[in-house]
């Protein structure tokens, strides 16, 4: 495997293994402290119950969450030197804020983990709150890191070198907030939806748990009222990326010719030799309403393009409809869930919706991953969009591969046994807290 | 302004030695007292353990947005030592936690309580190398050089393998102090005690043998320390400290000791500061990368003043709290 492929390969697993762990350690305050504060308002034992098997499990993912930052921290110089040494002062500051962020949160989390019997329940309570906040706050500033290389601003590049670095416009690029709200957003649905489904599961074994039951209301909420946001936007980082990259938008909408006005291009297989799309459903003129709101526009394709400066169009499509099928089959299941909750509210522990929701545990993850895919690889071959390529600033050690086989080895590793815990403890919630019982037990 | 960060970044590395260490050594101890000592570690660490690696992504942080031609060279040039670190803390991290959420006191428990010793005993041996390749100017840049020239002997070698030895040694030193205060079990805080003292000596034959390797390997660094009196000055008092220490065993608050120690490490780590100020790295070629040669421009280290200052005003207080809240000696 050569350098550049391995420092990749390597960038995109770390990347891909500490999302999952970033968007629970970001979502799971949340739910935790909600539950929490129901306890606090109701006195109802199941709510404090579900906070605390829920923060047992979710300590689990913040550790492995925060381990798996600080080696991103330091691979982003271990593989791509170059490209720090550009771009650390440039986007040093959101990173510093992130730091500052992160700091607050494991701080306030050490307090909520492992206060429950130390502290006044409020502070508690206020405790998991300033998690939340700090685990989002967080989420924005590294995101806004990762917009300014989709699209750099507060520098000129001259002579290979940054000069007239703002860092304050560097932050506020022209991407960060579409990208902030849509990883936020995923964040929300992917941990929401992937703990409806895992109760969703154990209430389907012990039908009339109403801590299972309970758990799957309060994590649907937060999914739904997400999943029916993110198709907003998702629009509104479309027509971002359409403007800003559209060599990233033609290759995620596999649109080779510039066409006025251009198809939207359904599911189909893209055909890299011939620059077409077998096997697609074409909807006529929907691409160019979508983008610009107008059935007439002329949307750019990727002929537009040196043939060395376009994305892989077959990962950019495959994963950009994975991605969006993903965010639509949830936002449709939210939907249900609201009108069952509204008319129909017995449908909601029948047996049939209970395996939905729980075959919908790992999509949100997956269209996670997906997104990113979209946002990374669509940058290619660029590493800060239009001005370094991505082979400029790879590290000029050989043997790259081996960092790579090492890392994957151990975070395959962690992904069985953190598997395993979970399982170990999701069998134990019974005998820990009295609302999980049932007469059977 | 250049000299608020280069202070915060001192203090973060002061506080990650200290924290961290504390935790490093922790996993050190382990090996040496037991499976007996494995809850007095678990429960003095868990609610902490997190934010005391903090100090690390802040001290990264300061290194690459302020100092990015340092964090680029030693990211190429010592890419495997801290790969390893890096790989260390994963395993550390991720270990203790498994262990501390496993219910069942079966085989995987004892398997991550292994890896916990081992990579609580390898991380700190690698943060000393990385140390010692960035201060005993072999770090090679030649590109006509063969790959072990440029990859592996800058780091791999007598001065840097003895001041990795130190460094796991030191953290040893400061967790075994520091679990004495965890536990009110009078046979455990002897034990840890007795470690603690025998920590303390090997630490002090391990710092001579690192000035001797350096001399030995005829390193500037010997001669930066014989000409720089503030070193001389706070290694003296480092080891004066000693038999002050030896005497405030038997104090019944632990808290002097405590702040002895602090003070100690706090010596040791200015001294060594203060030999290389404001070098950060040395280069074989006689080149050296320092503060003010490689700072990034001045807007940005006025955005990381202000986002460290207002980071500190929110970190020192509720860092305050944490312990407050965890480290209050329980009756």
């Amino acid at each position: 495997m050569d350098d550049l492929s391995a420092a990749r390969l390597q960038m995109a697993l770390s990347l891909g293994f500490h999302i999952v762990f970033a968007c629970i350690g970001m979502i799971m305050p949340i739910l935790m402290a909600f539950s929490e504060w129901k306890w606090l308002r109701t006195g109802k034992q199941v709510y404090i119950d579900i906070a605390k098997a829920w923060s047992k499990g979710a300590a689990i993912f913040f550790a492995v969450g925060a381990v798996s930052g600080t080696v991103l921290s330091f691979e982003l110089g271990l593989l791509f030197p170059e490209f720090m040494k550009h771009a650390g002062p440039i986007i040093g500051m959101p990173f510093s804020w992130e730091g500052t962020a992160f700091f607050v949160e494991a701080i306030a989390l050490g307090v909520f983990l492992y206060g429950w019997n130390r502290l006044n329940k409020w502070v508690h309570w206020g405790s998991g709150i300033v998690v939340a906040l700090a685990g989002i706050m967080s989420g924005i500033f590294v995101v806004a890191a990762n917009a300014w290389m989709n699209s750099p601003k507060g520098f000129d590049w001259e002579n290979g070198k940054a000069i007239h670095v703002d860092p304050l416009a560097a932050m506020f690029n022209d991407a960060w907030l579409q990208e902030a709200l849509h990883m936020i957003l995923a964040a929300f649905i992917a941990t929401a939806f992937a703990v409806a489904g895992v109760h969703a599961f154990l209430l389907l074994k012990k039908r009339k748990s109403v801590f299972h039951k309970t758990a799957v209301q309060i994590a649907l909420s937060f999914g739904v009222v997400a999943a029916f946001l993110q198709p907003l936007s998702g629009d509104f980082s479309a027509k971002q990326i359409a403007n800003k990259q559209p060599a990233k938008f033609a290759a995620m909408e596999a649109l080779y010719k510039t066409s006025k006005p251009a198809d939207l291009i359904i599911g189909g297989i893209p055909n890299e030799r011939e620059e077409r799309v077998d096997h697609a459903i074409h909807i006529p003129a929907l691409l160019s309403y979508l983008t610009y709101g107008n059935f007439n526009a002329e949307v750019k394709g990727l002929d537009q393009f040196p043939k060395d400066e376009r994305p892989p169009v077959m990962v950019m499509h495959f994963s950009f409809q994975v991605m969006a099928g993903i965010g639509f089959l949830l936002a449709f299941t939210g939907l249900l869930f609201l009108l069952f909750s509204l008319f129909r509210k017995r449908v909601l522990s029948k047996r049939g919706w209970l395996i939905f929701i729980s075959l919908l545990t790992p999509l949100g993850f997956l269209a996670v991953e997906a997104g990113w895919t979209v946002t990374e690889v669509g940058r290619q071959p660029w590493i800060i969009y239009g001005v370094m390529k991505t082979k400029d600033a790879v590290s000029a050690m050989p043997g790259l591969q081996y960092s790579l086989y090492a890392i994957t080895v151990i975070y395959l590793l962690l992904s069985v046994l953190i598997f395993w815990l979970l399982r170990k403890q999701i069998a134990n919630v019974a005998t820990h807290y009295p609302s999980a019982r049932t007469e059977n037990d | 302004m250049l000299l608020i960060i280069i202070i915060i970044l001192g203090v973060s590395l002061l506080l990650y030695t200290l924290l961290g260490g504390a935790d490093f050594g922790a996993g050190i101890i382990e090996i040496f007292s037991g499976t007996r000592g494995e809850k007095t570690v678990s429960k003095a660490m868990a609610p902490v353990w997190e934010a005391n690696h903090v100090w690390l992504i802040l001290a990264i942080v300061i290194i690459f947005t302020g100092f990015p031609t340092v964090y680029a060279t030693i990211s190429l040039y010592l890419h495997i030592p801290l790969m390893i670190v890096l790989l260390g803390i994963v395993l550390r991290g991720a270990s203790f936690i498994f262990r501390y959420y496993d219910e069942s006191e079966d085989k995987a428990h004892k398997y991550f309580t292994v890896f916990f010793k081992i990579s609580s005993l390898v991380t700190p041996v690698f943060l000393g190398i990385i140390i010692g390749a960035m201060t005993g100017g072999k770090i090679n840049i030649n590109q006509e050089t063969g790959f072990f020239e440029r990859f592996i002997f800058p780091w791999l070698n007598i001065f840097c393998i003895t001041l990795g030895l130190f460094s796991a040694s030191l953290f040893a030193y400061i967790a075994a102090i520091f679990l004495v205060g965890e536990t009110s079990n009078p046979a455990e805080r002897k034990r840890y005690a007795r470690l603690a003292k025998i920590f303390l000596i090997t630490t002090f034959s391990l710092g001579l043998c690192v000035f001797g390797a350096a001399k030995w390997e005829d390193l500037h660094l010997w001669k930066d320390f014989i000409s720089s009196p503030l070193s001389m000055i706070t290694f003296g008092i480092a080891v004066l400290l000693i038999p002050a220490i030896f005497f405030l065993f038997d104090h019944p608050n632990i808290l002097y000791l405590r702040a002895v120690i602090g003070f100690q490490v706090t010596l040791i780590l200015l001294g060594w500061f203060a030999i290389h100020y404001p070098v950060l790295v040395y280069e074989k070629n006689g080149n050296h990368l320092d503060f003010f040669t490689t700072r990034a421009p001045d807007a940005t280290l006025y955005q990381l003043v202000i986002a460290l200052l207002v980071g500190l005003v929110l970190i020192i207080p509720s860092f305050y709290f944490l312990f407050k809240v965890f480290k209050k000696t329980k009756d």
